[in-house]
């Protein structure tokens, strides 16, 4: 079932795909660059009563209330401060738009085939539904994420950085 | 790079309409204008128009058979040809073949729909200058019936109240056309009365259609599925040999006639509500934007021009908010007409006498409003005839004439809508209410009340006086299913009642869903918006106003001697760094189906307009929340539901308490004690 996804990765377009990286706790992530439809700036949010923790709130983009998510709770890994590096990277999931906030960009990576691996397996702790795959890059490791599996229904954060 | 002709697409399929539609009008109008060039210059533009675009996407079928109506066209244009009743009949089915055709490219069913069945009739008549022969008659001609295709006689008799029940003679004449060929239609007249037996609202027509068709015999008989109670109905299969009529389809296209004036004189366009509302929310936005310049260019040092010019972009958003919200806006007249008849039927069961007067059917509303005023509004004069209006003798012993009035009413008032339903009946029977109420358990026997909170009573769930239970109302449901369908609405209800003279029931609506009236309050840092309509005061409490009950379980405002539930907002949504004494803040009463809470919140900033929406939309349904909106400095506040929080309040008095009472019934019996 884990391969499904990476399946999906390597049967999509023969060339190569491009994804939006950025960092989370010294970690590396990729999100597929056709999701993205912004970057912005971090800026207060509303917070949303009675929500879990990784939701921070709604912002307001251009006249549509868009929630927040912090993606170092929803990935279970320590609070950090937000600051002038950190970034909210808007993405579509399906019809709905949802912000992610991230502690920084960095770049847009071209992704060939022979760069994906696929996840390894990383023991019963890991939940690896929500990677497409890991991409090598140099010396470089970038975990790329299911943006549909972890923005899903609001649930219990993904245990992903043990 | 691939172009994606799809977008191009649709907008030839919504041209092509508007083409066609164009082209039939004219055709319809052709014989009586002669050789009138206006007429078929414009026709022929319609035919010329669908004709190049369809050939820029190769949508070869359109292109051919335009090309030959427009040859036809142009010859009719040149004189060469007369517009007599046959050929205009060609190009009528001709157009009618072309929508089809066009019907079948959007769907993607190209080639689905035949034309060389008409093609040639067309050339005919470019060929031989007139047709030489009914051209219809050419068509039905034995020879002519193709593919198993069988004549049809379908005689078709509607009974008398066949208009009564709201049925549409042309539709059904209109989709039987569609699926086969109309060789002739023959209107009965054999019914028809003398004129001055004659009921306009009766139906003394039938009709012997001939159809031709590859369907089977059951399929036309579908057509009249939904009238099947209401009329005579034979399909019998003719021999194919039987000569046609010469007056084809007359009947039928005189509908189509009236059809087509009808649209001629309509100035209006359809345009999708989710346009609308997206213009709404994009000019929504534009008003917080010019706002957010404005605040920002306050601290700037301000120019006389720079002022002025400020001034104008404030005045020009306004007005296209104002306008935008207009597109929404129909005249409360749409769900107002349907009115009369109702009283009509129900007076003439009844056996009572009474009209309806309707003032300020152009009283405009959001389209999503009036769609959901129909059901309660028909409850209100159902309720009027039933239980308001008295019989004829009663009203003549009360000096009253002896036919009733019913008073339907909207008007704005203060960027509300009123409306009004009124009668001059006997008024509402406060003794009755008053022992019914006790009776049910509505109220105490020492229970002091006054008489607008007597009247009130008639809105209590299950609450009915009716002394003998009709099939019109009193059946227990209504008032209180009206109340909450106008509180569905953001409205609030009341009724004003004199002993012997009649009763009113007023409603107060927002002009629309999308805009709502608020008073923003604040809460720890956070501002939430409370819908004005729910909210009768606010007061900032004193030390004693404040009780508390249950060993501390609950908390009470005592408001003038009556206690109310006490709802700290803060701790339900969880917002920290709030007032926790409540004589630092301040008590909203709100009122929700009759029950009234004190809502504590830090403090209460002014009042205003917001735009509301959606939340679901990009997050999920948020507990006693109605929507959000966007306030003057960009940021998002929530908009509570007071409905909502009430029931929530009631299920548990804050989120600590959750966790202590295992039951979780300590609230209701709390409510007991307060009611």
């Amino acid at each position: 079932m884990n391969d499904i996804p990476v399946q999906d990765v390597r049967s999509e377009d023969e060339g190569r795909r491009q994804f939006l990286t950025f960092t989370l706790g010294g970690e590396e992530y990729g999100v597929e660059i056709l999701r993205v439809q912004e970057i912005k700036g971090f800026s207060a949010v509303t917070p949303i009563p009675n929500a879990p923790d990784y939701v921070k709130g709604v912002m307001n983009l251009r006249g549509t209330v868009v929630p927040v998510f912090d993606l170092r709770l929803k990935f279970g890994m320590e609070r950090k401060d937000y600051d002038r590096f950190t970034v909210i990277v808007v993405v579509n999931v399906g019809a709905r738009v949802v912000g992610l906030i991230v502690d920084s960009v960095s770049d847009v990576l071209d992704v060939e085939h022979d760069d994906l691996e696929t996840s390894p397996d990383l023991g019963a702790s890991v939940d690896t539904s929500i990677l497409q795959g890991i991409a090598r890059n140099n010396d470089r490791l970038i975990t790329l994420l299911d943006i549909d599996r972890v923005v899903g229904e609001p649930r219990a954060s993904v245990e992903l950085a043990a | 790079m691939q172009i994606d002709l799809k977008k191009f697409q649709e907008t030839f399929f919504e041209e092509a309409a508007e083409h066609l539609s164009t082209m039939e009008s004219g055709l319809l109008h052709l014989e009586e204008s002669g050789s009138d060039n206006e007429f078929l210059n414009t026709i022929f533009r319609a035919a010329h128009s669908i004709k190049g675009a369809a050939g820029s996407f190769d949508f070869k079928e359109i292109v051919r058979l335009t090309h030959v109506m427009e040859n036809v066209l142009d010859k009719l244009r040149s004189n060469l040809l007369a517009p007599t009743a046959d050929l205009t009949q060609i190009l009528l089915r001709a157009s009618d073949r072309l929508r089809e055709v066009v019907d079948a490219t959007h769907r993607g069913e190209a080639g689905s729909v035949p034309i060389d069945d008409i093609l040639p009739e067309l050339e005919a008549v470019l060929n031989g200058g007139q047709p030489s022969e009914a051209p219809v008659a050419d068509a039905a001609a034995p020879p002519g019936v193709p593919r198993g295709e069988v004549v049809y006689a379908v005689v078709f008799e509607p009974e008398l109240e066949f208009f009564r029940q709201g049925q549409d003679l042309f539709l059904l004449l209109r989709e039987l056309g569609e699926l086969g060929e109309i060789l002739s239609s023959e209107c009965q007249r054999s019914r028809l009365p003398a004129l001055d037996e004659l009921d306009p609202e009766h139906c003394y027509l039938g009709w012997k259609v001939r159809v031709r068709t590859a369907r089977a015999a059951q399929e036309l008989r579908d057509v009249f599925m939904f009238v099947e109670g209401a009329c005579r109905l034979e399909v019998t299969a003719e021999a194919v040999t039987a000569a046609p009529e010469a007056s084809a389809a007359g009947a039928v296209r005189t509908e189509r006639r009236a059809a087509a004036d009808r649209r001629v004189e309509s100035t209006s366009i359809r345009v999708s509500t989710e346009k609308v509302d997206g213009l709404i929310n994009l000019v929504g936005e534009l008003v917080i934007s010019q706002a957010m310049v404005n605040q920002a260019v306050a601290a700037l040092a301000m120019t006389p021009e720079l002022e002025e010019a400020l001034m104008v972009v404030q005045r020009s958003t306004r007005e296209l908010q104002e306008q935008v919200m207009a597109i929404r806006m129909l005249p409360i007249g749409t769900v107002f007409n349907r009115f009369p008849r109702l009283v009509h039927d129900l007076t003439v069961k009844l056996g009572k006498r009474a009209r309806l007067d309707i003032e300020g059917a152009e009283t405009e509303l959001d389209k999503s409003v009036i769609e959901q005023l129909g059901d309660p509004l028909t409850h209100l004069i159902r309720n009027s005839i039933d239980h308001g209006i008295e019989d004829p003798e009663q009203r003549a012993l009360a000096g009253k004439p002896e036919e009733g009035v019913i008073t339907l009413r909207a008007y704005h008032e203060g960027g509300t809508v009123v409306i009004e339903v009124a009668d001059d009946g006997k008024g509402l029977d406060r003794e009755r209410i008053r022992a019914k109420a006790l009776a049910q358990g509505l109220i105490r026997a020492d229970q002091p009340m006054t008489d607008e909170e007597v009247n009130g009573l008639i809105f209590a769930a299950g609450f009915s006086t009716a002394a003998v239970v009709s099939d019109v109302s009193g059946r227990g449901v209504g008032m209180d299913v009206v109340k909450r369908n106008v509180e569905s609405l953001n409205g609030a209800i009341s009724v004003h009642s004199t002993p012997g003279k009649g009763s009113r029931i007023r409603i107060r609506l927002p002009l629309t869903l999308a805009i709502l009236d608020g008073l923003s309050v604040q809460l720890g840092r956070d501002t939430f918006i409370v819908p004005l309509l729910s909210i009768r005061q606010s007061v900032r409490p004193e030390p004693s106003d404040i009780k508390t009950v249950l060993g501390g379980r609950g908390e009470v405002f005592v408001l003038r001697g009556e206690p109310l539930p006490l709802v700290r907002l803060s701790r339900l949504f969880g917002v920290a760094g709030a007032v926790e004494d409540p004589q630092q803040g301040i008590v909203v009463v709100t009122e929700n189906d009759g029950h009234r809470f004190g809502v504590l919140v830090d403090d209460v900033l002014g009042q205003l307009q917001v735009v509301v929406k959606s939340i679901e939309r990009n997050y999920r349904k948020v507990e006693a929340v109605m929507g959000a909106t966007i306030l003057g400095d960009g940021r998002v506040a929530f908009i509570v539901d007071v409905a909502e929080l009430h029931r929530v309040a009631t299920r548990r008095k804050s989120p600590e308490e959750d966790g202590r009472s295992a039951d979780g019934a300590a609230a209701a019996p709390l409510q007991e004690e307060v009611a």
